[in-house]
Parts: C-alpha cells; sequence; structure tokens
C-alpha cells in the first residue's frame, strides 16, 4: 500500500461507515433494521409501489422523498406495459446492491473508479409460472452478473472489487440463499 | 505424576490449565523465570490429540516447524509431516525433557477470582494461586449449525471430532458439511473408500502444499506472514475468524484442494443454507466463494514472490506458478433430497469452538468469547494461549506457542512483580 495521502473520490463516506460499524459493535440493538414496501393494485397485472419509511439506529426513519414504483408485465402476456416486471425489479435490485458494494469496497481499498456497468440476464422457463410442468421452477434457473468496470487497478484487483461485494451484498445473499417468507390476510 | 486425591487446598503461584503444546511451551518459559506453577490436564499428555482426532490425520505443518521453547525436530525427516502416535510421542518427550510439573486426570471443574487471586477447583483437590494460564485450546467442542436440528430421521450424523475412519460409515453416499481442511480432508478419504461424497463449500481458503518448490507454511515463516502481530492487521476480529488454510499433511506432499476433490468425483455444492422438509438446501453463493478464495491465495503467492525477490531468493527456487483457478460447474445443485436414499451420513466439519464453561470470572464479550488483549485477558493475572491470532497469525500453531509463551510469561513475571511492590498494574 502507497503511504502517501489519497485523493480517491468515489462519493462513498467510509469513514462514517467505518464509525457506524464501531459505534454498532459497542449497540448491535441498534444494528436491526426492518424495511418496509408497500404495493397497491392499479388494474390488471399493474400495480404501484411505495417506499417511505423504514426502522433502524432504534427509531422510526424516512426516506428523503417517497419513492414509487410501476410494475406490470409486457403486451406479448396480454397485459399493458405501464413497468417493469417484478422479476426485473429483482434484477434492479441485485443490481444496485452490487453496484454500490463495488463503490463502498473501492473506496475503502483506496481504488477511483471512473465507471462501472453491470448487465444482468436471468434465464426463466414460463411452463413454471404457468403451471404447466411441476419439474419447471417458477423463479429463475439462474442468473449471470456482467461488470464491466474502468478503475485505477490491476484486473486482479478489479476482480476482487466484484467478490468482495458479493460477499457483503444483502441482495446477493437474499437471491442465493433461503428466507422463510410468512403471508398473512386481514 | 502421581495421583493426589482431594485433600488440604494447595497453593502455588501459577495454574497452568492443559497439558497440550501451549500449556507445555508455557511451563518452560515459567520454569525459565522460576515461577512455582503446576500444570494440570484432564487427562493425559497431548490428550486432545490421542482422542479427538481422526485415525489418518497428520499435522498440517512440517516436522521442522514444530518449535517449542528448548525443544525441536532432531529426525531425519523434516519437510514430512507427523502422525497422530508421532505428534503424542513429541509431546510427551517435550513434556520429560522440560520436566513439565504436569498433574493428570486432573479436570478443572471452576476457576473462580479469589481473594486477588484465583480459586481453581479441581475432581482431585482444589488449588490458590496467583495467576492462571488458560491452555485447554481452541477446539474443545465441535460447532454444530442449528440446521443439524432438521436432519431426517434414519441419516446417521457425526462431527468431525467423532469421526476415525470411514469403516465407522455405512455404505453409501456422505454429505460433508465443511471444506475447510477437516472437510477436504475427511472428502478425499471417504470418497477413496467407495461413498461418494457431497461437499457442501462455503467460505474456505485454498492454498497450495508446495509452491515453487518449497513447503507453503516454508515461505509464510521465512516471509514473516506467520509473525504479523494482532496489533498490526486491519481486523483482527476478522482475522481471528479465517478459516483454516485447506492444507494436509501427507507424504506425497500434494495440495488437497477443491480441483483435486473434483477430479476423483467429489460433488460440490455451495453452503448448506437450510434443510426443510426432508431436503438439503444449498447456497447458489459457491461460485464466489470459489472466486474469493482463488483471489486470495494468488495475493499470497504475490506477496511471497515479491518478497523472493527482494531477498534474493529467485535463482534458489523454482519459477513463480498459479494453479489453475477452481473448477464450478455451470449449475451446481442447489437442492438434495435426504429421504430417497443417496445420503446415509452427514458430517459436521464446520468448525471447533473453546470450553470455557468451568471458568467463572466475567471475562466473556456477548458472544461468549474471552476478552482478551492478545492472550491478556482481562482480568489481572489471567492469561489465554493457543488461540487463532492470538498474538501472531502463528498462535494457534504448534510453532506459535513458543513466541506467545515468551510475551505472556515476561507480562505475568511483571504482574507477579507489581504484586510483591504494590505497585499499581
Amino acid at each position: 500500500m502507497a503511504s502517501t495521502e489519497t485523493t480517491v473520490d468515489n462519493g462513498v463516506n467510509v469513514e462514517a461507515l467505518l464509525e457506524a460499524r464501531e459505534a454498532l459493535s459497542e449497540a448491535p440493538e441498534a444494528a436491526k433494521f426492518t424495511w418496509r414496501a408497500s404495493c397497491k393494485w392499479v388494474n390488471g397485472t399493474h400495480s404501484n409501489s411505495t417506499v417511505e419509511g423504514f426502522f433502524g439506529l432504534g427509531e422510526e426513519q424516512k426516506h428523503r422523498t417517497t419513492f414509487t414504483f410501476d410494475a406490470d408485465h409486457p403486451e406479448i402476456f396480454a397485459s399493458e406495459d405501464n413497468g417493469a416486471t417484478p422479476v426485473e425489479l429483482v434484477l434492479v435490485g441485485l443490481a444496485s446492491c452490487l453496484t454500490a458494494g463495488v463503490a463502498a469496497v473501492a473506496q475503502n481499498r483506496e481504488i477511483q473508479l471512473r465507471s462501472v456497468t453491470a448487465t444482468l440476464e436471468a434465464g426463466m422457463d414460463i411452463q413454471g409460472i404457468l403451471g404447466m410442468d411441476k419439474d419447471v421452477r417458477n423463479g429463475f434457473d439462474g442468473i449471470n452478473v456482467h461488470f464491466d468496470i474502468d478503475a485505477d487497478a490491476s484486473a486482479e484487483d478489479i476482480k476482487a472489487l466484484v467478490a468482495q461485494s458479493q460477499k457483503r451484498s444483502a441482495v446477493f445473499d437474499i437471491v442465493t440463499n433461503p428466507t422463510n417468507v410468512t403471508v398473512e390476510v386481514n | 505424576m502421581r495421583p493426589q486425591g482431594a485433600g488440604p487446598i494447595r497453593t502455588t503461584t501459577t495454574v497452568v490449565i492443559g497439558a497440550g503444546h501451549a500449556g507445555l511451551a508455557m511451563s518452560r518459559c515459567l520454569a525459565d523465570r522460576a515461577i512455582d506453577h503446576v500444570v494440570l490436564e484432564r487427562g493425559e499428555v497431548a490428550n486432545s490429540w490421542k482422542t479427538e482426532r481422526w485415525d489418518s490425520l497428520r499435522l498440517l505443518t512440517p516436522n521442522w516447524q514444530s518449535r517449542l521453547p528448548g525443544f525441536g525436530y532432531e529426525g531425519e525427516d523434516p519437510d514430512g509431516f507427523r502422525t497422530m502416535p508421532e505428534i503424542i510421542d513429541f509431546l510427551d518427550r517435550y513434556a520429560r525433557v522440560i520436566s513439565a510439573p504436569v498433574q493428570t486426570d486432573t479436570t478443572v471443574t471452576s476457576v473462580r477470582a479469589d481473594d486477588g487471586g484465583y480459586a481453581v477447583r479441581t475432581g482431585r483437590g482444589d488449588w490458590r494461586c496467583s495467576s492462571v494460564v488458560l491452555a485447554t485450546g481452541a477446539c474443545n467442542i465441535a460447532r454444530v449449525p442449528d440446521v443439524a436440528e432438521a436432519v431426517p430421521a434414519g441419516i446417521a450424523t457425526l462431527t468431525a471430532m467423532d469421526y476415525r475412519n470411514p469403516e465407522q460409515l455405512e455404505d453409501g453416499g456422505v454429505l460433508i458439511v465443511g471444506a475447510s481442511a477437516t472437510g477436504t480432508q475427511l472428502a478425499d478419504e471417504i470418497q477413496r473408500s467407495g461413498r461418494p461424497v457431497t461437499l457442501a463449500v462455503g467460505e474456505h481458503i485454498r492454498a497450495p502444499r508446495v509452491y515453487r518448490g518449497r513447503d507453503i507454511e516454508w515461505w509464510m515463516d521465512v516471509a514473516g506472514i506467520l509473525d504479523e502481530r494482532y496489533d498490526e492487521v486491519d481486523d483482527i476480529v476478522r482475522a481471528r475468524r479465517v478459516p483454516s488454510l485447506q492444507l494436509a499433511g501427507s507424504p506425497e506432499r500434494s495440495t488437497l484442494d477443491l480441483n483435486a476433490l473434483t477430479s476423483i468425483g467429489v460433488q460440490l455444492v455451495g453452503r448448506l443454507v437450510g434443510i426443510g422438509d426432508g431436503k438439503a438446501q444449498f447456497s447458489g453463493s459457491l461460485r464466489n466463494q470459489c472466486a474469493l478464495s482463488d483471489l486470495k491465495m494468488n495475493r499470497m503467492l504475490d506477496t511471497i514472490d515479491e518478497w523472493a525477490t527482494e531477498n534474493g531468493l529467485d535463482d534458489e527456487v523454482e519459477a513463480p506458478h498459479r494453479l489453475p483457478p477452481t473448477e464450478v460447474e455451470d449449475s451446481p445443485p442447489l437442492g438434495m433430497d435426504l429421504t430417497g436414499g443417496a445420503i446415509n451420513t452427514i458430517i459436521w466439519a464446520t468448525g471447533y469452538r473453546p470450553d470455557f464453561s468451568w471458568l467463572e470470572v466475567p471475562v466473556f464479550d456477548r458472544k461468549g468469547q474471552v476478552r482478551h488483549d492478545g492472550g491478556v485477558v482481562d482480568s489481572p493475572g489471567m492469561y489465554l494461549m493457543g488461540m487463532q491470532f492470538l498474538r501472531r497469525r502463528k498462535s494457534a500453531l504448534i510453532d506459535g506457542a513458543g513466541d506467545d509463551a515468551r510475551d505472556l510469561s515476561d507480562h505475568l513475571a511483571a504482574y507477579l512483580d507489581g504484586r510483591r511492590t504494590g505497585a499499581p498494574n
């Protein structure tokens, strides 16, 4: 590691993150977060989801603004295509989580990023969701993520960024490992 | 040692608990400093090696590397790896050579703070002392993940601590959970016994046994990697959690990595993350686990190459080389039916943890681990030995016990001096 002063700036405040980590190791209860989303049916397969509040650091928190997301299905599914399909939103979640991780890890490792582009592809046999073949699962049969990264670092170091980002990614964990899901109706 | 019955409370300056390599190294250092002490051992010298290891295990470090204070290897095979009987013999001889005051068959049942010192209760009488050294080791209890509770009836489960040899297992498939040194060695031996092995792979550290013609431990030793101190690494909490290198000590000095296991037919799957409805679920992160491990290994080899060049060794050793990347099939299985007869046995090779259930002094953090600063426990006069990265990267190795014992016995001697002269600590 060079001992010269760093001017690397990926827009990530790593010091604040490291301070938070230090503080949370003293008060692990504050590390317990709850994330929320709500979703309203509009018409057909079109729905509108809202993300606003969440819980963390021991109290209710709010996003700076309310974010909304339209989801629908394309016209070849006889839908109106008012938004991305829910499975595409899953890819968006994975891509943005890994990309944020790349930036944070790069900052921590003092690597200046110039550009980062992730391209994702996921295969799916829709015989599953159409109930045509019980041996075919509903979800993806696999996800491929391709990163194009331009940065002041060796090819090995860039690979290590991407690998570390996967290791610390919440969405990567959510899609690669099972999670208990409880659905209730009132 | 002559067995003694429970009698009057005996007094000594320091009680060392555990007569493995760490406790014996400390005993030697205390003797050098003329500190009166006793080494209490629940069984015999090298008890864990005698009773808690599988038959074919050899030490992961070469013979020359077991350097204890005042003792080392003098045989004709410095690059070989000790079998279990050889390790036991080595430690027995060490105990004799240094005349360690070991009291065998003495199980410590409690240690309590008492009148500025400690009261040590055993199955064979009680002791009072000014200081205590905890040298019972890092591997007293096999860790078993919570999913073990969901294993369907009819499947035999055992830990690496219970495992002795393949003949102990039923015929048929074996799922081994964990791919560090233990899991990979068991996978190799059991697959070769004709029982098809599925190996669930989480975080692991790959390493070549021999690099540029020299043992990897030789490189890590000469390049100072093993001497790296606990107060010099970026994140000591993480460094202490890093799994053991995927190494085996075999007469052939061969590398036992995942590629070697795949080549003999072992099926690799991701980390075991759940068991539900009789089905095991494996993580989809196998590819990244292997990528991380390959990257980590290559970084270590880069460090070694740089050191070799800086120290003018390039002409003396073979040229640098890299192992082929770990092969992972395109779509490793994400699940496995545990009720269909494909798997008859599950072996947990998911690590070990120490047992301090007898330590009745408030020195534990919220994760139940002993709070210490490089082995100096957060209770005056108490010391810890033999833990992963206790003071140095090599602390858990036999070869790491000497330097740690020297440092900690210095601290201990200063502590005793302070008590005598009344100086604050």
